[in-house]
């Protein structure tokens, strides 16, 4: 379970970045939005893998982190989504503005894109 | 204490707290209520919204002073007894680590009045005209604030991440009002690469917690020693990371590509705001490479203090160079603000307390000295295109283009109150547009107060700040204690201080004397508002306050610089602070 998480994490912020390097802005927004999926994942993994734990005490259950999940990055990753979202979505309005400014969807607001 | 009291009784009457405590929480609290009046006040009555602006930021000065006083009397509200100069908050009521924690010690308490001098004087300034570029202004001015106090209070790293958030939000805002091509483009390439860096953020706290299983940066510490040799390089590539997220936003060679641009495209007021963005990424790194890596870390002690270093002198080689190559104002203050942070960065990398003391005086001039310029450039600029419209000889002039290359984008090049002798503004029609005859004298003198400020030059507190840099850089066991060799980094670091403030004094004289000297023979004086000229005016004044008051201040800032850098103080005061018993819980709660 662990290394599929791994190489998914890893798939993602590498096309992210890939992404990141291109010239055209729609290019930036979509890695962007790959590198902050991947690093919300990876948050999630800090709390390490379980399956069918409960990350809120239970009557009967021994308290201990063997039974129960973590449940800290849980709740860092709701905050993450959140922040990350509405980043993104400011740059989208910065990025549509950009192009009616400049009439190019180049990164620099010139150049050829491509 | 009375009206703390009563005030304090109004927010918090069932917890019983001394309503002291929750003069911790006001710096982040104030401009956020502040900002969300002004949302509902709606964009029309700008006036009223100025008005509210203003005297919210100045009451957040009256508030800063009031907590570096407690601080510095070893009263500070709420904490431990026995250490009476650090403060905390626990805005859950929840014990650290488990819950979030707010830290009030001398330096946040005066990192928290810096931000809310230079708030002051940016929205006096703003509040002339700058605020009627586009919309929402004040709202977004506010949040900034709240985000940089916010950053400075918290003792959490995910509340870091948070404030870190919610002022570089407020930053996009900011860099963008007024719009333009100029701003937009260089606002993408700010917003695209504080993503990233904000990713790298959630990455490196992401690793420190799955290392150590906390965010409390006092609990991290205590943590750090005890990391198993397998998780260890773990640790630091996570400190590593979360640096590299610290160090973009402190403009560290070379991660500061995007700083000049985005500096100098940004309106006067908020550029003059942004001379503090640099030192929240400074402030970062000494606040946790203190707490993690310090004597205490065991096997991680000194972990990337060489990077800091090398990193630190890097960045100054390079504004230096900006310096020298730079013909633009807005651009030469971009750079002045990356030779400063170079210096600082340098500094945290040695890791003496008497060179921090030195350079938290440093950081304090050379901060308000670049906002003062700042503002100064947009005047300077203004009152040049309105002599070279008025000269109005061979088209533009050789100069105009390089003078501001934002004409096209300026929202107020079609409606120039001084080009068209139309007003804006018909309630000051008594200031606005009035001949202040020393106006050329005040352009001129404030500008040689901001050469000399940021370059180091005497008289000036730019000076005392390097001259305590350098000194104790030559007695490495303090004062009066020779011996000890100052080795190589110190040259080094001696050295390109040295020669950054010459490669200053070049650039910024070599601009002073072309905006100033080579002016058209028959221009005429220059129109300044007089609500525009006195922030300028307050920057420079509390830098003449600091110059002539340097001793206690270098006694506070010294002893900050001594706290964070024995920080079991600090640490104690954090985990051991108890929550504040309710008085009785109600019958049904049970």
């Amino acid at each position: 379970m662990e290394a599929m998480i791994a190489v998914a994490i890893g798939v993602l912020t590498a096309s992210g970045v890939w992404l990141l390097l291109r010239p055209r802005t729609f290019q930036v927004i979509v890695g962007l939005s790959l590198v902050s999926y991947a690093v919300n994942l990876f948050i999630f993994c800090m709390g390490r893998l379980s399956i069918s734990r409960e990350p809120i005490i239970v009557p009967g259950v021994p308290t201990d982190l063997m039974h129960y999940d973590d449940p800290l990055p849980q709740a860092l990753v709701l905050t993450a989504i959140v922040i990350g979202f509405a980043n993104i979505a400011m740059f989208l309005v910065v990025l549509l503005a950009s192009r009616g400014l400049t009439g190019t969807d180049h990164v620099d607001g010139d150049g050829d894109a491509e | 204490m009375n009206a703390f009291d009563s005030v304090a009784s109004l927010l918090g009457n069932h917890l019983v707290m001394p309503a002291r405590m929750h003069l911790i929480v006001a710096p982040i609290l104030l401009p956020l209520v502040t900002a969300a009046l002004m949302l509902i006040l709606g964009e029309k009555r700008r006036r009223l919204k100025a008005l509210v602006n203003l005297s919210s930021t100045l009451l957040g000065v009256v508030l800063a002073m009031v907590l570096v006083y407690s601080v510095h009397h070893g009263a500070a509200p709420g904490g431990l007894d026995a250490v009476g100069a650090i403060g905390i908050y626990l805005p859950a009521n929840w014990q650290a680590p488990f819950g979030i924690v707010l830290v009030l010690d001398r330096l946040s308490a005066m990192m928290v009045l810096l931000t809310s001098i230079l708030g002051l004087g940016a929205i006096m300034f703003a509040a002339a005209r700058w605020d009627r570029a586009g919309v929402h202004f004040h709202p977004l001015f506010q949040i900034q604030l709240m985000g940089l106090n916010g950053a400075f209070l918290t003792a959490d790293l995910f509340n870091l991440f948070v404030f870190f958030e919610v002022l570089l939000s407020a930053s996009y805002g900011l860099l963008l009002h007024a719009s333009g091509s100029a701003r937009v483009k260089a606002g993408l390439h700010y917003i695209a690469i504080n993503l990233i860096a904000s990713s790298l953020f959630l990455i490196g706290a992401a690793l420190v917690y799955g290392v150590t299983g906390t965010l409390n940066m006092a609990d991290l510490s205590n943590k750090v020693a005890a990391v198993t040799e397998a998780d260890r390089s773990l640790l630091h590539t996570g400190a590593a990371i979360l640096a590299v997220a610290f160090l973009t936003k402190a403009g560290m060679w070379p991660l500061n590509f995007w700083l000049a641009p985005a500096y100098s495209a940004a309106g006067a007021p908020v550029a003059a705001l942004f001379a503090i963005m640099t030192k929240v990424g400074v402030y970062a790194m000494l606040r946790i490479w203190t707490l993690m890596f310090a004597g205490h870390a065991g096997a991680s002690t000194g972990f990337g203090m060489d990077w800091l270093l090398i990193g630190g002198l890097a960045t100054l080689t390079f504004g230096t160079m900006g310096l020298l190559a730079s013909r633009q104002l807005g651009r030469l203050a971009s750079y002045s603000l990356i030779v400063s942070s170079g210096a600082l960065l340098s500094v945290v990398g040695f890791g003496q307390p008497a060179l921090t003391g030195g350079a938290l005086y440093y950081l304090v001039s050379s901060s308000l000295g670049v906002a003062a310029l700042f503002l100064l450039i947009e005047l300077i600029d203004r009152s040049r295109m309105d002599a070279m419209a008025r000269a109005a000889q061979e088209g533009a002039g050789p100069l105009a283009g390089a003078a501001d290359p934002f004409a096209a984008a300026d929202p107020f090049a079609a409606v120039d109150p001084f080009a068209a002798n139309t007003n804006l503004d018909e309630a000051q029609q008594a200031v606005i547009g009035r001949v202040i005859p020393a106006a050329m004298a005040f352009l001129g003198l404030s500008f040689i107060a901001c050469t000399l400020l940021i370059t180091g030059m005497p008289p000036l507190s730019g000076f005392v700040g390097k001259l305590l840099m350098l000194s104790a850089l030559l007695n490495p066991l303090g004062m009066g204690n020779p011996g000890g060799s100052v080795g190589a980094e110190g040259w080094a670091l001696l050295a390109l201080l040295i020669l950054s403030g010459l490669a200053g004094v070049i650039a910024l004289s070599r601009s002073g004397v072309r905006y100033f000297w080579s002016y058209p023979q028959e221009r005429p004086a220059p129109r300044l508002r007089v609500v525009e000229c006195l922030p300028i005016g307050l920057l420079v004044a509390t830098c003449v306050l600091l110059t002539v008051q340097a001793e206690p201040v270098m006694g506070y800032l010294q002893a900050a610089a001594d706290e964070i850098h024995s920080p079991s103080d600090y640490i104690r005061s954090v985990l051991a602070t108890q929550p504040v018993a309710r008085p009785q819980a109600g019958p049904g709660l049970q």
